[in-house]
């Protein structure tokens, strides 16, 4: 299954990357190089078995961790905010967001 | 279901509710949930999603999730999944929204609600939980928005319903039932102008027995009166488009109230395209049947529940019993008045009627009423044991209500209000008025029964209004041998 | 203690040193900036502060001299630039965030400090830590305005590995007595191996996330980089414990230590052999040197086992599905709003987000953040993402069978040893079949380790791995240092 330079400009475009028609020119032929390994992968037969996420889990049930409610954060503005691109009274500044 | 049509029409409504659980800290951080901060600076490192950081949950969160799902007979789910919700928009931090897609916390269930006299019940799909996201602030900066991202990371639980409601009506007092539900057991404060419980509504049209019309999708209804007019109006263009001959579009739309209509929102680029996953950094959420059962076990009664009971145990009306449980204040208010005095239906018609009024005009609520629900007690037992009149309780009331007194009683002495019993008394006094007034017996005996009522009022006057108007009549009457 | 002398030791001696006061951390510190600063041509620190340095290693010296001194006080170390650190800036090696500023310190960063341990630096690595050469680096290493490649000291036109290149090279120079390093497909064990020194990636949610910045979630882990085993033992005891505040993938095992059961006799050990790890595609300058090292094995009592790991090399695409995914996800956080780089000249918000990530990422990042969106598009999760996933499971599940008849496992790091600079040119795939004897370890999250076991082509370090069952650190650590014990491969030095 190959892709085409279509698939290139949606999943650039999800992925909000400017690419260059040179730049999606390459991607599209490494991606179709990197697919090709690929379809091994999806002849396997994995009927019933489960997805692994935690690899842990292979050998033990892993359950989400709870914490108690707590808020115990100081405000850390400063800090936090010392490598912001563009910064306004407290504000993160962007492009205008049209609704 | 009972579709009542508009030209023709069946209306379909679906609501999809985003409530803000009052938790003190975020669903995946230790920063504060309080409104109104300073921007950013309820933002904590997690929060801001500055490279490094990781969620951990909030067990708080979690047992809110599991007391929505007893109060509305869901299934809870004994291990649900966190999954990211990936897009780009300035106010979500990661780039992607933790929130639950295959496997919710909270399963099926249902609202039940009397709209009029007519018991409905909507269904639900599903209750999960998420984070919420920042707020973009559009006043000018330069031709810039500013990004608050103090609201993201508070913990959500979105409610979604089955296609269920079939009329405004019916879609508001949905609404209004879930908000009674969410603060009644207390797992948020209902603050919809702060934007505690945000309500979507789905909208299609479609002629009866046709399949399901396009639905166009209402976001963020912060008030029962803006649901009302947005759904109207959303009813109203889809017909007429349709009427038209134009077929309706999906959209997101948002509802002015300044302008009562609404309008589609710029659609969101590939809002089609989450590319949904479950977080690696979250393991499966697992909640043991103990924690289900031990919550069971400390659930407040539930405003169905305990309107039934009143009708049950107190004798009270259906329609008495709901309105006393529109909030667990003002029903734990009507039972005390009720044990106090054992007259529930006396104290039923007081607290709906004078009290509620009172309340209303000084905009209060019934926890800062100045009459106590025993002194409302004492207040109906005198009325119930024929010591004064209604008249003489509402004055008793005030008294009571003003602060100038505080004692039933003392009141009723204070100001005179028994109604005079001793029949001797009251013979006397008709004796008197019939002496005093000849000509209006004689037009009464002439059949003129106005002249009888004249009388009737010289009784009352004479007793200073203490007489009881029955006895003075049937006095009145047995002594002209009418 | 000779100045010459001083970073020959390892961390072990060196804290002995220390807490005998033959030498202060602040010697021991200004001896390593030196030879940071005198090598910076191999490419290896991007980032020092020496005052920051010298403060905590006067803190030590202060702690030493209270006798309040933690089991690395004063031992100076070195970190993969994908930690944060409040001292230095944290890049991930990418222009994104070129000269970031974090916060706070990560989980690591931390733990390591309170046994004592002096921070000299950050060092170099694959831009979030995306590589297998450290040839995807976008930061200019000291000593250099632009970014330069890493080179490894054995041969300087050959990458060093990655992507915890400039943790290897510090340590194989001697510009670190140890540094720390992350693993996610191979990236500790295989630089490891290309630069002759120790490094393990120990069983995945033992040490925390928390700090690290985000490649792949569920494969991430950190861990030490050094020249022995008993050095990764004393920096691997300090790294791991549960962090239940920061991080919920960690788990619940208590901290250990690891260095206990170092000199453990290996008679009757059982030592898998995978033929899948030993087939055509293994260079015979590797496959020689492995083949010693077992036989060293042999002679101090182990038995080796033939064993399967059959999808062996399926776990090239099914890693490759699966980091990406995560990464592109990961990554979505760069988006020039909060933080790192945003565009210079820039139209709505939509070009501002592209320009953004279009400048700030590199080539192979850009690569995998397209391959990880599309596996999770819709219509393609499930034929992509989700039978990665659950391909996943039958990986590791082969390690449980082939643990019925093994104690541990034994093969090649990788195929190759170190290739020279460019030699893969603009070839992707070149790197990832690379990564081929370290993904399916990495895969099923069990620990991991590089060991010396001799020389290649061009005299240059081959590593032998072992790998053990969950939360079998210090049995595979114990192997190792018996290795070490009868070889002295770990302690050549370049220079």
């Amino acid at each position: 299954m190959a892709l085409t330079s279509q698939d290139i400009g949606r999943i650039a475009h999800l992925a909000r990357l400017e690419l260059s028609p040179n730049e999606s020119e390459r991607m599209l032929t490494q991606l179709n190089g990197f697919f090709d390994i690929v379809e091994k992968m999806r002849a396997v037969d994995t009927a019933g078995i489960e997805p692994l996420a935690h690899p842990v889990a292979a050998i033990q049930d892993i359950a989400l961790r709870l914490r108690d409610d707590v808020a115990s954060e100081p405000d850390q503005r400063e800090a936090n905010q010392k490598s912001a691109p563009a910064v306004e009274r407290g504000l993160f500044l962007v492009p205008k967001v049209i609704e | 279901m009972s579709a009542k049509l508009i030209h023709g029409y069946e209306v379909v409504i679906g609501f999809e509710t985003h409530t803000q659980l009052a938790t003190h800290s975020k669903i995946f951080s230790r920063a504060s949930t309080a409104f109104g901060a300073e921007p950013n600076t309820q933002a904590c490192a997690v929060d801001l999603a500055l490279p490094g950081t990781l969620p951990v949950m909030n067990r708080e969160a979690v047992a809110c999730a599991i007391k929505l799902g007893l109060a509305l007979g869901s299934h809870i789910a004994p291990k649900s999944i966190f999954a990211r919700k990936n897009y780009f928009y300035p106010d979500l931090p990661k780039g992607y929204q933790i929130s639950q897609f295959e496997i919710p916390v909270v399963q099926g269930g249902e609202v039940s609600f009397f709209l009029g006299d007519e018991q409905k019940t909507v269904r639900l799909v599903r209750a999960h939980l998420e984070e919420d996201a920042g707020k973009s602030l559009h006043e000018e900066f330069h031709g810039m928005s500013g990004i608050d991202l103090n609201r993201a990371g508070t913990p959500l639980l979105e409610i979604v319903t089955e296609p269920d409601m079939r009329s405004t009506e019916e879609a508001v007092a949905y609404a209004k039932e879930l908000h009674k539900i969410v603060t009644w057991i207390g797992i948020c404060d209902g603050n919809m102008q702060e934007g505690s419980f945000r309500c979507d509504a789905n909208v299609s049209v479609r002629k009866p027995g046709q399949p399901l019309g396009t639905r166009r999708e209402i976001k963020n209804l912060n008030s029962f009166k803006f649901m009302q007019q947005a759904i109207d109006y959303e009813i109203r263009w889809q017909i007429e488009e349709l009427e038209d001959g134009r077929a309706i579009e999906q959209a997101t739309v948002l509802f002015n109230p300044d302008t009562g209509e609404t309008r589609a929102m710029r659609t969101k680029e590939d809002a089609a395209d989450y590319r949904y996953f479950p977080d690696p950094d979250l393991p499966p959420l697992v909640i043991a049947p103990e924690w289900v059962e031990s919550t069971r076990a400390q659930m407040t009664e539930l405003p169905r529940a305990m309107a039934a009971r009143f009708v049950q145990d107190y004798g009270l009306p259906e329609y008495d019993a709901t309105t006393l449980t529109q909030s667990k204040a003002m029903a734990a208010y009507f039972e005390a008045a009720a044990r106090a005095s054992g007259q529930a239906k006396l104290a039923s018609n007081w607290i709906m009627g004078e009290v509620s009024r009172r309340l209303n005009t000084g905009e209060i609520g019934i926890e800062q009423a100045p009459v106590s629900a025993q002194q409302l007690a004492a207040l109906v037992q005198r009325i119930a044991d024929g010591t004064i009149s209604n008249n003489a309780a509402k004055q008793v009331f005030d008294a009571l209500w003003t602060g100038e007194a505080s004692d039933v009683d003392a009141v009723i002495e204070a100001k005179g209000l028994k109604q005079m019993n001793d029949s001797g008394a009251l013979e006397k006094i008709v004796d008197e008025v019939i002496a005093a007034n000849p000509d209006n017996v004689a037009q009464f005996k002439a059949g003129k029964d106005k002249a009888f009522n004249a009388l009737v009022g010289q009784v009352m006057k004479a007793s200073k209004g203490k007489a009881n108007p029955q006895q003075a009549t049937d006095l009145l009457r047995a002594r002209l041998g009418a | 203690m000779t100045q010459t002398a001083l970073h020959d030791l390892g961390v072990a001696q060196l804290a002995t040193e220390l807490r005998q006061r033959r030498v202060s951390a602040v010697e021991a510190a200004r001896h390593f900036l030196a030879r940071a600063q005198a090598h910076q041509h191999l490419g290896a620190y991007v980032a020092l502060n020496e005052d920051a340095t010298l403060a905590q290693a006067r803190a030590a010296d202060a702690r030493l001299a209270a006798g309040t001194a933690g089991a690395l006080e004063g031992v100076p170390l070195a970190h993969k630039d994908i930690f944060v650190t409040r001292d230095f800036p944290s890049t991930a090696g990418s222009k994104m965030l070129a000269g970031y500023q974090s916060p706070f310190d990560a989980t690591v960063v931390t733990r390591l400090a309170q046994a004592g341990a002096v921070s000299l630096g950050k060092l170099n690595c694959d831009e979030f830590a995306m590589g297998s050469a450290n040839e995807n680096s976008a930061v200019a290493p000291v000593g250099f305005d632009a970014p330069a490649p890493v080179r490894n000291p054995w041969d300087q036109s050959r990458i060093p590995g990655g992507s915890s290149g400039g943790s290897a090279v510090a340590v194989a120079a001697r510009l670190a007595p140890a540094a720390t390093g992350t693993d996610t497909g191979g990236s500790i064990r295989q630089p490891a191996s290309f630069c002759g020194i120790t490094g393990i990636k120990p069983t995945y949610g033992r040490a925390s996330r928390y700090g690290m910045i985000a490649f792949a979630s569920s494969l991430d882990q950190a861990g030490p980089m050094a020249r022995s085993a008993e050095d990764c033992a004393l920096l691997l005891s300090a790294m791991c414990g549960p962090d239940p505040d920061r991080d919920s993938t960690s788990l619940d095992v208590p901290a250990e230590d690891f260095s206990r059961s170092l000199n453990d006799s290996l008679d009757g050990l059982r030592i898998g052999i995978p033929a899948e790890f030993f087939g055509e595609g293994l260079a015979p300058d590797v496959r020689a040197a492995v083949d010693g090292a077992l036989k060293e094995y042999e002679k101090l009592g182990a038995k080796l086992v033939p064993i399967s790991l059959p999808r062996t090399e399926l776990s090239i695409p099914v890693y490759y599905i699966i980091a990406p995914a995560e990464a592109s996800s990961n990554l979505s956080r760069f988006d020039g709003v909060k933080f790192g780089h945003r565009a210079k000249d820039y139209g709505d918000l939509l070009d501002m987000y592209k320009k953004t990530r279009a400048e700030g990422f590199g080539d192979e990042v850009k690569r995998r953040i397209m391959i990880g969106a599309y596996v999770l598009s819709h219509g393609y999760y499930d034929a992509y993402y989700l039978q990665a996933q659950k391909i996943r499971r039958m990986i590791a599940d082969d390690f449980q069978n082939a643990f019925k008849d093994c104690d541990l496992i034994a093969g090649p790091v990788a195929p190759t040893v170190a290739w020279k600079l460019g030699e893969h040119g603009s070839d992707p795939l070149a790197d990832y079949l690379a990564d081929i004897f370290t993904l399916p370890g990495s895969l099923a999250g069990l620990p991991g380790m590089s060991v010396p076991a001799g020389f290649g082509e061009g005299g240059m370090p081959v590593g032998l791995q072992l790998i053990g069952n969950y939360f079998s650190e210090a049995r595979l650590l114990n192997a190792a240092h018996r290795l070490q014990q009868a070889t002295d491969f770990h302690l050549r030095s370049p220079l």
